[in-house]
């Protein structure tokens, strides 16, 4: 099976923040972008086959503190925006605060 | 280590190196590439003559990106009579890419770290653990080289060469040696519990001042580095063959706990003086191969 899956954010004492994003299924259509309320995700070249693909990415500056950024979409309820709205399924969010 | 001016001991610096193959002749070769990959600690070169490493450096970084692209690259072609015209293509990688003023283009870090394994210990690598100055990457990849899914972390320097270096020279033990020294405890202490590289080092001075010995508190700051490296692994998921990159592939101490919380060996170095194949270069192995592939693709449309 094809892939190319990029973890952006990172494991810490406080527990596990990631947004899991497969370069191979994104179609570039940036509706991820549009409905991300904090503006954490851009367009991003990577270089698969070859060939410089645009796909969806979290920018640079988030990637350290995706753990704030992304809780005002209440990642342990379910239902976050941008993995709803992409239609490819290309998005994931895993969410593990130690409680 | 070495000293510096003032005499002082620097335990964290460690030795640059060049080499070139004395039986390989540039003048014969079709295609000549260079991969530079500018790491946040090292600066890394590697010329290729039709896709074989002909010659190659791996030099401190300095404080200016494309400074340091430029010493590398210049370090790896002293003497071959090499001149920057007689490339065909050049790519630069690393953490400053986009500062390599000599490059084609830029391909980022994770993609050549790939590649470059498949090349070093080949097709049947299929988890990279790669450990740089400033970041931890996992990748997986498939029999090519290509890129499956990876993850890293550069959220702080705890487990990475920096905090190594920042560690070395605490405890005044050089560089090279302290995977050795590290090993060299009876009984495994428990891991130190701080995950950012200030308080890490703290923590090791206060563990000094309860009267640890040096080699305790480092082989307790290696199997903290270990057990970070060894969660980011799982998450993408470890499948043989596995192979460590990077500068600190070299720290044995760190070498053997990672491989022992994993379960797993690594595929062992290849004799560096004989093939280039060097860990520390595998970011550069990768950029140069892409090199040569982007640019016979661009004679391919071409012709």
């Amino acid at each position: 099976m094809r892939a190319f899956i990029t973890y952006y954010g990172y494991t810490d004492g406080s527990g596990e923040y990631y947004i899991v994003i497969d370069a191979e299924k994104c179609n570039s259509c940036g509706d991820c972008i549009k409905v991300c309320p904090e503006g954490a995700l851009v367009m991003e070249a990577m270089f698969i086959d070859l060939e410089d693909k645009m796909v969806a990415a979290v920018t640079e500056e988030q990637r350290k503190k995706i753990r704030y950024t992304c809780s005002s979409c209440k990642p342990e309820e379910g239902n976050v925006p941008c993995v709803v709205a992409c239609s490819q399924n290309a998005i994931a969010c895993i969410w593990k605060p130690k409680k | 280590m070495t000293n510096n001016n003032n005499g002082k001991t620097e335990y964290w610096r460690w030795l640059e190196y060049r080499k070139s193959m004395p039986n390989m002749n540039w003048k014969d070769a079709k295609i000549v590439t260079a991969g530079v990959d500018v790491g946040s600690v090292g600066s890394k070169a590697v010329i290729m003559l039709d896709g074989e490493i002909y010659a190659w450096s791996v030099m401190r970084t300095g404080s200016n990106s494309s400074d340091s692209a430029n010493k590398a690259l210049g370090w790896a072609m002293e003497g071959t009579g090499l001149t920057l015209k007689d490339f065909q293509y050049i790519v630069g990688t690393g953490y400053g890419r986009v500062n390599v003023p000599m490059a084609n283009r830029a391909i980022t870090e994770i993609a050549c770290h790939a590649k470059g394994a498949n090349y070093i210990w080949g097709p049947t690598v299929r988890t990279v653990l790669d450990v740089g100055g400033q970041d931890v990457k996992a990748i997986r990849c498939d029999e090519t080289g290509k890129v499956v899914s990876f993850l890293m972390n550069d959220k702080c320097a705890a487990g990475t060469g920096r905090g190594m270096e920042v560690i070395a020279d605490l405890l005044q033990i050089p560089i090279e040696d302290v995977g050795k020294v590290s090993l060299s405890v009876t009984e495994e202490p428990e891991p130190v519990s701080s995950t950012c590289v200030v308080f890490a080092k703290s923590e090791a001075v206060g563990l000094l001042r309860k009267g640890w010995t040096k080699e305790k508190v480092l082989a307790a700051y290696l199997r903290a580095m270990a057990t970070r490296m060894s969660e980011l692994i799982e998450k993408v998921g470890c499948e043989k063959d596995f192979v460590i990159t990077g500068g600190q592939s070299k720290n044995i101490g760190l070498v053997h706990r990672v491989e022992n919380i994993l379960g797993i060996k690594r595929l062992p170095v290849p004799n560096l003086d004989e093939s280039g194949r060097d860990p520390a270069s595998a970011g550069a192995i990768g950029a140069a191969l892409f090199a040569k592939a982007l640019y016979e693709k661009s004679q391919n449309v071409r012709g």
